[in-house]
């Protein structure tokens, strides 16, 4: 246990020194920040629709800015962008090593390659923990901010509801980095894992949900991917990403379906890196 | 000096019908520069790896320290540079080495420590991606170092440093077994082997063609003769050093005997009327009998042939 506390924190503080960790993580909170306040607030404003609100009612569009709307604001983003953004940094924090040569330096200093792997899938998974609570505090910040300025009364979210959605969003941003890790994994290389990954998480399982109403054993299959899963756990927690629906954002599974198969897969994506990682040769 | 620290049996690596490593039995005795030797591609860094588990051997054995090479009760008291310093790019040296010290769950002094005795102290707060060549390869040994290991391995520790730099890395690896550390050595600066080894292992092709000592490789001092008539001196010559001890090379004659006894070899050819019109030593360097073992290039060093 010892060694696996040690791994973990040695690979975080290079993960926490790395600056793509906190460009990706950056990259997510804006993009979080653009499309959950800055855009429905301008259109709100301003009176006009974007192309993510048109024909949404101004009020409608003000409640999705205001505290009560957190838990489906910090979600929403989560299945499509955000689950790219960490399918990237898990990718990167495995597959980066191998390019460099620094599994090979770490490998040859002492500590097994299961408390290695172990170690650093929990830095990751830190991460991605440090990554939703930014999310969280940014998020009850900018929506107060908003309901102060609009002189609307502050109504947080319960804290059944802040916890249920704190919860969805860090697994489906934890399932998604897990995935780029054990891509990067298999890969060796940081390049070709998040490419495939983003094709993958962004192309491949949209094309085979379109391809599934026209045969019955493709839609069997998309009940258990990935991106469904994800999509269809922030769905049942009503995220539509705003007034209107978000992309990735399905109502394909029911909750608990989602939720096992997201569980699933956080479950099984560290273990089969782990058993990688273990039986391979490092030349 | 006599206990074993590193022992292969049969050690074997096989990459899909690529033999890397053909039934290699190597030994290491604690306390001794070892150097492993051998041309590019010959199975040196793939024997390094087995012996610190990054590669599984396909048959075979190898302990170190008396466990089961790999283990990580064995890595741990194992420091190893192998095939170049990988580190983190964008950390700076010294916070690589803090990484590696977590890892082993050593205090930062070590570090510290580290960098001082490849000095690089001066320099650790820079990013690892702003060293020249030689400054990443002695972060490399500095990682080795740390902890004080039992067996420090070093893969060609001398890659991309300037002569001063591999002066110091030579007296550092001196200074390592008077410590009393056991050091693997890599190397294809074959000069700089034969004066800091004791014993030597020459690989080629997967094969361990020799382990000796460095003494034992070299063999028996030779005497250049330069005399006339050749027949005559060649039949006073193989009875002093016997049949096999001379060897004809045009008009001069390679006749394996200590130098010492040159001068009894200078009598005998004077007194048999033969004119002696030169005598001088032909030391063979290791690098002869390396070229020799392995027939790179015909059997002679090429200008630009690298071996490691």
């Amino acid at each position: 246990m010892t060694t696996i506390v040690a791994s973990a924190r040695a690979d975080l503080l290079r993960v926490r020194k790395w600056s793509a960790t906190w460009v990706i993580g950056a990259a997510w909170l804006v993009l979080m920040v653009l499309f959950g306040y800055v855009f429905n607030y301008v259109a709100y404003r301003s009176g006009s629709g974007s192309f993510a609100t048109e024909g949404v009612v101004g009020e409608a569009l003000l409640r999705s800015v205001l505290p009560a709307n957190v838990p489906q604001t910090i979600t929403a983003g989560t299945p499509m962008f955000g689950g790219a953004l960490m399918m990237v940094l898990g990718a990167m924090v495995a597959a980066s090593g191998y390019g460099w040569g620094s599994w090979k330096t770490i490998l040859t200093q002492g500590p097994s390659r299961f408390a290695v792997a172990v170690g650093s899938l929990l830095s990751l998974t830190a991460v991605v923990a440090v990554t939703v609570l930014a999310s969280v505090v940014m998020a009850l910040g900018i929506s107060t901010s908003l309901a102060l300025v609009e002189g609307v009364d502050v109504v947080l979210p319960s804290a059944a509801d802040l916890g249920q959605g704190v919860g969805i969003a860090f697994l489906v941003l934890l399932m998604w980095a897990l995935f780029g890790y054990l891509l990067g994994t298999l890969l060796r290389g940081p390049a070709l894992a998040v490419g495939l990954g983003l094709v993958w998480s962004l192309v491949v399982e949209n094309l085979l949900r379109g391809v599934g109403s026209l045969l019955g054993w493709v839609e069997t299959l998309t009940t258990v991917l990935p991106g469904t899963a994800a999509g269809s756990l922030v769905g049942s927690l009503g995220a539509s990403g705003g007034p209107e629906g978000a992309p990735g954002v399905l109502t394909a599974l029911s909750g608990t379906h989602a939720l096992v198969t997201v569980l699933a897969y956080v479950v099984l994506l560290p273990l089969l890196a782990v058993l990688v990682i273990r039986r391979r040769d490092l030349a | 000096m006599n206990e074993l620290v590193v022992q292969t049996a049969g050690l074997t690596k096989r990459y899909g019908s690529r033999l890397a490593v053909d039934r290699v039995d190597l030994t290491v005795r604690r306390g001794e520069v070892y150097g492993f030797l051998g041309p590019n591609g010959a199975g040196k860094t793939t024997t390094l790896r087995m012996l610190l588990g990054l590669v599984r051997p396909t048959s075979g054995t190898a302990t170190v320290l008396g466990m089961a090479a790999g283990s990580p009760a064995v890595t741990e008291r194992v420091g190893a540079l192998v095939e170049g310093p990988g580190f983190m790019p964008y950390l700076s040296g010294r916070d690589n080495l803090v990484v590696l010290a977590r890892y082993r769950r050593l205090p930062v002094s070590v570090v510290d420590e580290a960098l001082e005795r490849v000095e690089l102290s001066g320099r650790g707060g820079d990013a690892f991606r702003s060293y020249s060549l030689g400054m990443k390869q002695r972060l490399g040994v500095a990682a080795a170092l740390m902890g004080d290991p039992e067996l420090i391995v070093l893969d060609e520790p001398t890659n991309g440093l300037d002569p001063a730099g591999m002066a110091a890395m030579r007296a550092l690896v001196v200074d390592l077994a008077r410590s009393g550390q056991t050091v693997l050595l890599s190397s294809h600066l074959l000069a700089e082997v034969q004066e800091i080894c004791h014993r030597v292992g020459v690989i080629a092709d997967g094969r361990l063609l020799r382990e000796s000592t460095v003494t034992d490789l070299l063999g028996t001092p030779r005497v250049q003769v330069r005399a006339e008539p050749v027949e005559e001196a060649l039949a006073i010559a193989m009875r002093l050093a016997g049949d096999d001890g001379v060897q004809v090379d045009g008009a001069e004659l390679l006749v394996s005997l200590p130098e010492e006894r040159s001068a009894e070899l200078v009598r005998a050819l004077v007194g048999a009327g033969v004119d002696v019109h030169s005598v001088h030593p032909s030391d063979r360097s290791l690098e002869d009998v390396f070229f020799e073992m392995t027939a790179v290039g015909g059997g002679r060093p090429m200008s630009e042939e690298k071996v490691s």
